[in-house]
């Protein structure tokens, strides 16, 4: 610990053991928002306030952290989170995916496959999947408890009728463990099938929603849908101008005003690790400078 | 003949129903038995204890005393709030149908009408798009609404188009038993008449039984087959349709029926 003005984790031991049996609860109840008495964090809501809480609950001083923001390690925001324990807990961080242990995101799933020693902290906007069609907060928790989804339907019904396909692109309902619909975060719907009996453990964390909701390890998770317009996951038909990559999560980045555009990888430390070991895409820059894999100092 | 011999027995048992907001007694003693196909009027000035009733009657009220039964599809008559509220909202969203005064109220005005009659397919389970449109388009056809506005949402539909929508929606799931309160209110004359006569139509088709609230004798007169006079929370005269509207005994729903401006 290398910041001793703060306790580790800079939330208190209290609230932390607050938070732990709320996530405690969730694990239990699949999918279930449990309420938790979300505390202030020192930055605005909508900029992961659940998730850090959830994250500073588990983190132990021999967890690594990788903090990632629409699949990117460098953004302010996941650069930010990062610094953040860095100095309040002192624990390792990374960007390498695979030797994180736990891994805060925002509205991505990281494209490399994750293990049985990870966490998955998702950082969630509004955790009710049903909101926007049901404004009641009463109600919508009696449609939980009652298991009454057919409104979730409806919109995807609208979908279709207006344009003629399932055009939700993110925050794509999903069934968990048979029993509770839950909002997925914002996440493109071609995550969807990432959660499904996924190896790592998944925590979800809505800070100014005060809601915390969980995926257990290896736990069914079905994306809505209907049998005459089954799920879809939705990707830009090209490779990844940086690395080649076919089967990636792609942005679409304008290069011009002029309708130029080009896509690569959303998420950095695949395309990184994949440039790294000589794949190449028709716009990368070469000879590519072989740093950033594994980079510890966030 | 199955359905004769379960035309015997009462779909609703209402028996004292009674409800009071401290000293105020909105509904006292009310007693009756509806029939599976029967169409009961509760008619009434306002603050007469009919809408009270109607939400007593459809367990959207708990009782001060008394209890509702309702014969439930196995034949079985139990008490409402006997049951669980899973099993009052499965009831609500099958067996039973509820059509507002105020279509706002009864619709989703912010979804299309194919969603807004399909979700009540959908929430009991329907998962085949192509079906719950099918089925959405004909039964805006049987309320006489254009299926080219399909995809319109409510809000954008006349008074006598929401409210006709708002009955498709109720009945999409063929429900045995649909309360109305005041369907026709809040329309202009020649749009009442044609709800009138398509609800006639449907409430004949589908041999529906209705508790219908309204304060409008003629609607009473057209669509039901028995009358209740309420006054003060409590049923002052019932009967025939024909006999109370044509040979009142009381002499308030004398006064009623002569209010009746002559055509």
């Amino acid at each position: 610990m290398n910041a001793p003005a703060y306790n580790f984790a800079y939330l208190d031991e209290q609230t932390k053991r607050m938070i732990r049996r709320a996530i405690l609860k969730a694990i239990a109840i699949p999918g279930y928002q449990v309420p938790f008495a979300s505390r202030e964090m020192p930055m605005p809501y909508g900029w992961g306030t659940g998730g850090v809480q959830v994250t500073a609950a588990i983190l132990g001083p021999q967890d690594v952290l990788k903090v990632i923001d629409q699949g990117s390690d460098d953004t302010t925001n996941a650069i930010s989170i990062r610094k953040f324990f860095a100095k309040t807990a002192g624990v390792g961080t990374t960007t390498a995916t695979d030797q994180a242990t736990v891994i805060q995101t925002r509205h991505r799933i990281p494209e490399a496959a994750l293990h049985e020693n990870q966490v998955l902290v998702y950082q969630v906007p509004i955790p009710e999947p049903l909101r926007f069609l049901e404004p009641r907060e009463t109600e919508t928790r009696r449609m939980h408890a009652l298991a009454e989804y057919g409104l979730m339907h409806v919109k995807l019904y609208e979908d279709i009728a207006r344009f003629g396909h399932i055009a939700t692109a993110y925050a794509y309902p999903v069934k968990v463990n048979a029993r509770y619909v839950m909002d997925p975060s914002p996440t493109p719907k071609f995550d969807n099938p990432k959660m499904d009996n996924c190896p790592a453990l998944q925590l979800f964390g809505a800070g100014r929603e005060k809601r915390i909701y969980a995926i257990p390890p290896y736990t069914q998770v079905v994306s809505l849908d209907f049998e005459d317009h089954p799920f879809e996951p939705y990707r830009f038909n090209a490779p990844c101008a940086l690395c080649g990559a076919e089967n990636s999560y792609l942005d679409e980045i304008v290069t011009d005003d002029r309708g130029s555009r080009m896509f690569v990888c959303s998420d950095t430390d695949y395309c990184e690790g994949r440039q790294a070991a000589g794949h190449h895409g028709a716009l990368s820059a070469a000879p590519y400078k072989d740093k950033a894999q594994g980079d510890a100092n966030g | 003949m199955a359905d004769l011999l379960e035309a015997d027995q009462p779909l609703l048992i209402a028996d004292s129903l009674s409800k009071s907001y401290g000293r105020i007694a909105a509904c006292r003693e009310v007693s009756f038995s509806l029939y599976p196909g029967e169409v009961l009027a509760i008619v009434g000035e306002s603050g007469s204890g009919k809408s009270t009733l109607l939400q007593l009657l459809s367990g959207q009220l708990a009782p001060s005393g008394g209890h509702v039964s309702y014969r439930m599809r196995d034949g079985v008559t139990r008490d409402l709030a006997a049951l669980g509220e899973a099993e009052r909202r499965l009831l609500f969203r099958t067996d039973w149908g509820f059509v507002h005064q105020d279509p706002a109220q009864g619709l989703r005005m912010a979804v299309s009408a194919g969603a807004n009659v399909g979700e009540r397919l959908m929430a009991v389970g329907w998962n085949h798009y192509g079906r719950i449109r099918e089925s959405a388009s004909d039964w805006l056809t049987r309320v006489e609404i254009d299926v080219a506005r399909i995809d319109d949402a409510p809000r954008t539909y006349s008074g006598g188009m929401r409210q006709r929508l708002q009955i498709a929606r109720n009945l999409v799931t063929g429900p045995l038993l649909v309360f109305m309160d005041e369907p026709t209110g809040g329309l202009d004359v020649s749009v009442q008449a044609r709800l009138l006569d398509l609800l006639r139509t449907l409430v004949a088709e589908l041999h529906l039984a209705v508790v219908i609230v309204t304060h409008d004798l003629a609607v009473a007169r057209l669509l039901s087959h028995r009358v209740m006079v309420m006054k003060g929370g409590r049923v002052i005269e019932t009967g025939l349709t024909d006999q109370v509207l044509d040979d009142p005994r009381e002499p308030y729903t004398q006064l009623l029926v002569s209010s009746i401006l002559p055509p």
